[in-house]
């Protein structure tokens, strides 16, 4: 099996690595660099637990071609963090309770930056339409649609937009 | 299984190249072909990319609209020229998935998806191949897209329907976004109030999307409202087999699908 270079940024850091010819961008971040944030789920793209945002925007990480990642700007849930305390969107799921089993929770933080950097004051229907490719099947997704929009009032999206 | 990766300028190239080798296949945004790997799927051992910037145009000339095969269903959403696709586009997955699914692979996404090519069979679809053929109807492909080697599909021109005559509904058990059920797309062109050329396609409703036939001809010439829709209504499933599957029975299928032509049509001229 070949083996390809790639360089890319996670979370801000340079990264290089070899990856394997159809290695998927998930497997890359987990075994690869060590990020573990985000969450090998179905590997189908049902699940949305792999959600990572590839230049500011929300991929399945589980259906990303590793090796397209050449030069990207990848985040994930790990680089949320901030002087080693959690970011404000964090807070805003655990004062919530917007998190039980917490599975599914990397891929919901991501899905809402994405949503909040874009449109900081987003409305109900459009923070369940951000989060409708992402699955919880503990809270019923109430006390997430909670969370994002509790997050958006803090202004989360204005700081990090 | 181990997988090799060739990149090509051109989808001309990556064509020719799916041409001479049945274990390759032709990979537009991944959430299909990926899927297979991640299953380990074993039929297919190469994956051909092409960088064609054409595959990712948007352009109108008049009425008729050139979409590229890698245009996103996002970009899609971006776009104004083809706001009347807006409805299907967002009907496919989430944020993230619709960053990624594209609309060549759109063409290829096995039953029960499919819903943006669909809403293509209603606006006159046709199809430019890499290295070959222009004008292909796209029903002939989806006819014919299980044969190998499949081809290479480099855009797509759709006419732009008339003002309000384009309608679209997507049935799944799940909300806001399920695996549809069944998918309806209509384009219904109206002279001094009559319909003139109606398009109507079902999506889940068969191996692959399809124009109906019997519902098209029972609506020509008719108004859009419940006496004229009726007959159309009567002949919802005529010479449609809709299958089994983990979302619903063929039987249930057979039941709801003139249920939701009907609020469809009636929609907005209620």
């Amino acid at each position: 099996m070949t083996k390809k270079p790639i360089q890319f940024k996670l979370n801000g850091a340079d990264k290089a690595v070899f990856v394997d010819e159809g290695q998927n961008l998930l497997d890359v971040l987990r075994r690869g660099v060590g990020d573990l944030s985000p969450k090998y789920g179905c590997a189908q793209g049902t699940c949305g637990a792999c959600t990572v945002l590839v230049d500011g925007e929300p991929y399945l990480s589980c259906l990303v071609l590793a090796q397209t990642m050449e030069g990207r700007q990848i985040s994930t849930t790990a680089g949320l963090v901030v002087d080693g305390g959690v970011d404000p969107l964090q807070e805003a799921f655990m004062e919530n309770f917007a998190a039980q089993c917490g599975f599914c929770t990397p891929g919901m933080l991501m899905a809402a930056k994405a949503l909040l950097d874009r449109n900081p004051k987003p409305s109900r229907e459009e923070v369940i339409e951000a989060i409708s490719g992402n699955i919880c099947r503990c809270t019923g997704y109430e006390p997430i649609i909670n969370a994002i929009l509790d997050a958006a009032g803090r202004g989360v999206g204005r700081r990090s937009a | 299984m181990s997988i090799s990766v060739k990149t090509f300028d051109s989808a001309a190239e990556a064509a020719r190249a799916l041409i001479g080798d049945r274990t390759a296949r032709f990979m537009g945004g991944g959430t299909l072909i990926m899927r297979d790997i991640n299953e380990g799927e074993q039929s297919f051992s190469t994956i051909l990319l092409a960088k064609d910037q054409a595959l990712k145009q948007i352009h109108a000339r008049g009425e008729q609209i050139v979409i590229g095969a890698g245009v996103t269903m996002a970009e899609i959403l971006s776009s104004r020229e083809l706001d009347f696709l807006h409805p299907a586009a967002r009907s496919v997955g989430g944020p993230a998935i619709r960053n990624m699914a594209t609309v060549g692979g759109n063409l290829f996404a096995a039953h029960p998806y499919g819903d943006l090519a669909t809403a293509l069979l209603t606006v006159d679809a046709s199809l430019v191949l890499a290295g070959g053929e222009q004008g292909m109807p796209l029903a002939d492909l989806l006819r014919e897209r299980e044969r190998e080697p499949r081809p290479v599909v480099m855009s797509l021109t759709v006419t732009r329907p008339q003002q309000r005559a384009f309608r679209f509904k997507k049935v799944s058990r799940v909300k806001p976004k399920g695996v549809s059920l069944m998918t309806i797309a209509a384009n219904l062109p109206q002279q001094a109030g009559r319909i003139s050329g109606a398009r109507i396609a079902y999506g889940s409703m068969g191996a692959a999307p399809m124009r109906v036939p019997a519902v098209e001809q029972a609506l020509e010439g008719k108004t859009l409202d419940e006496t004229g829709i009726a007959q159309a209504v009567t002949v919802a499933t005529s010479g449609v087999e809709p299958p089994t599957d983990a979302i619903a029975s063929t039987w249930y299928r057979h039941e709801v699908a003139p249920v939701h032509l009907k609020r469809l049509l009636l929609e907005r001229a209620s």
